[in-house]
């Protein structure tokens, strides 16, 4: 240890300290409360939840247990609704990558006649509200014939998800030189080689961003889920929890169980890939 | 097959300098590019003009202009963008420069700080629901514990509900925007500070003079693109207040499947129509800033 460590604080570091302290402290408790408030009634017995204590007098994992094993009649698809989330989720991500990594590869290095025009329609997709075209996408899908079918909502999150996607990743493809196109071809390399071998690899980090974007938004998405999809066992968890609020007698804390389950996977994926997200999309989200 | 064929017209033809011929990765670039744009017109182009066919009809917009839900959603939307949004990144702002301290514990705070954006938003509505419960909520039960008194009924309140839903909203977006505005004020130099330190400047001094001059720019985009995507942010309302008690707490996000749901079609669109004339100078302008 240095000696400067070891020495006493001086009165004025102490102060800074507690000032920053007197605004971390509330920060942390308006963070954690709502997601704590999730997770106590999870863990608490049905006559503990509502108690108010700040733990319950016996913490259970029995309402896991009921969820898991669709022990009430509001979790009896629980498994199929959360497979229908997986399911949706995963198609988006790759339907949005591969889509997305076309576009970006043919407007950033090929070139394409009208590339610009593409790139503007869809930054201009990307800043209409979601929920402006929740109602038209509503009776389009009705007229193509996919409502309560799973394309309906993959095709409507890939619509949703493509333009931010294509725009991280052109960013990122203009920085990449153009002397390593220039040099692959004269190396004979076709367009297509020049895709595989040199464009996707050194893309890699924001590809992982973009797919995770979009795996997410499909995953937390909840107006159109709930548009899109009626049956029970075609839903998505989040319009399932939804319909908890159908009956004003329904099971909180099931309800809070199966919250804190839905809630897990997109937390483990964010903090997994945080790094390629705060890199890769957060810095590109607002250019200054 | 396309590219054999195009390089066989180009043998065939003489080298022109203009043309409307295409070379070989231009092509590709078509092909590549096809996917994307059927894509866009047929989940964009056409919801659009159906939307804006199905509200064709003034008679439409006289019925919201009758209608009080539709001015109290209009207002409560204004509401939420001019207040809701100027709090949230003033505060973002500030935090920003508390998040900015290297400090061992600032890091592990700001680790967790980011939860509320790492988690679904469905979940912890709900969550926030049940504690302003006015009967079992464990807020009103807490308020009866300490005074002995009834709590408010929280959600009830359209004024309450309201200021909820906007709390909401910042509960959840609030991180990404500090998060943003960190990144921003970590790419101004340090040398500026220092220099600002040598002639004596105060905490207040070096935030007006070197910070924000740096930041503006991006405060300013961050708060726009902020304000059109809580327009369109339908969960922090719908699944808090239910746009209630009486319908007074709408906005215009959810006012649309509220007319949905009661089979008026073109009032939905109708109401979407009416918001464009908002969101279009701020698409407009941020499609300047980034399409640079």
């Amino acid at each position: 240890m240095k000696i400067s460590e070891m020495r006493m604080p001086t009165l004025r570091e102490v102060g800074v300290e507690a000032r920053l302290l007197l605004i971390g402290i509330p920060v942390l408790i308006w963070t954690l409360i709502p997601i704590y408030h999730m997770f106590l009634f999870a863990i608490s017995p049905k006559q503990d939840a509502f108690s108010g204590k700040l733990w319950p007098d016996h913490p259970t994992l029995h309402n896991f247990e009921i969820v898991f094993r669709q022990q009430h009649y509001f979790l009896r698809d629980f498994w199929a609704q959360f497979g229908n989330s997986v399911v949706i989720a995963v198609s988006v991500g790759v339907l949005t990558l591969l889509i997305a990594t076309a576009a970006a590869f043919a407007i950033s290095r090929l070139r394409v006649p009208g590339g610009r025009a593409v790139m503007n329609l869809a930054l201009f997709t990307y800043f209409i509200p979601a929920a402006f075209l929740a109602v038209p996408m509503y009776r389009t899908m009705g007229s193509y014939g996919l409502l309560n079918n799973h394309w309906a909502l993959i095709l409507a999150m890939v619509t949703i998800a493509s333009p931010y996607a294509i725009w991280v990743l052109k960013q990122a493809s203009d920085k990449l030189p153009v002397e390593l196109d220039e040099a692959a071809i004269m190396d004979g390399a076709t367009t297509l080689q020049l895709f595989r071998l040199v464009y996707l690899p050194l893309m890699m980090p924001s590809l992982v961003a973009v797919g995770t974007y979009a795996l997410l938004l499909a995953w937390n998405e909840y107006l159109y889920a709930f548009l899109l999809l009626s049956k029970d066992t075609e839903i998505t968890l989040p319009v399932a929890l939804g319909n908890f609020l159908a009956a004003d007698d329904s099971p909180w804390e099931l309800l809070m169980t199966t919250g804190f389950i839905y809630a897990l996977p997109p937390a483990a994926v964010y903090y997994t890939f945080k790094r390629y997200m705060v890199g890769g999309l957060t810095a590109g989200a607002v250019k200054s | 097959m396309t590219s054999i064929a195009i390089s066989h017209a180009d043998d065939a033809v003489p080298v022109k300098p203009r043309g409307p011929r295409l070379t070989t990765p231009q092509v590709w670039g078509l092909v590549l590019i096809a996917p994307y744009l059927l894509v866009f017109l047929a989940f964009v182009v056409y919801p659009i003009g159906y939307g804006l066919w199905l509200a064709r009809h003034p008679a439409s917009y006289v019925a919201l202009y009758n209608d009080p839900i539709f001015a109290r959603a209009a207002v409560n939307t204004l509401i939420f963008l001019v207040i809701g949004i100027n709090i949230k990144m003033l505060i973002a702002l500030f935090l920003s420069g508390f998040f900015a301290q290297s400090r061992g514990w600032i890091k592990w705070l700001s680790v967790l700080f980011i939860l509320p954006w790492a988690v679904p938003s469905i979940p912890t509505i709900l969550s926030v629901r049940f504690m302003f419960n006015p009967e079992w909520g464990v807020v009103n039960h807490l308020i009866f514990k300490l005074t002995g008194e009834d709590g408010p009924n929280w959600l009830n309140d359209p004024a309450i509900a309201l200021t909820m839903a906007i709390g909401m909203h910042i509960w959840k977006s609030l991180p990404f925007w500090t998060l943003i505005l960190m990144t921003g004020r970590m790419a101004i130099p340090q040398d500026q500070f220092e220099a600002a330190e040598v002639d004596g400047a105060n905490v207040w001094q070096k935030f007006r003079f070197v910070t924000w001059p740096s930041m503006r720019t991006l405060y300013l985009t961050c708060t726009l693109l902020s304000m059109i995507w809580t327009l369109g942010d339908f969960n922090s309302v719908y699944l808090l207040t239910g746009g209630g008690p009486a319908d007074l707490t709408h906005v215009l996000a959810t006012l649309g499947i509220r007319y949905l749901r009661l089979d008026q079609l073109d009032m939905s669109m109708a109401s979407i129509v009416c918001a464009l004339p908002l969101v279009l100078p701020l698409v407009y302008f941020m499609m300047k800033r980034l399409s640079r």
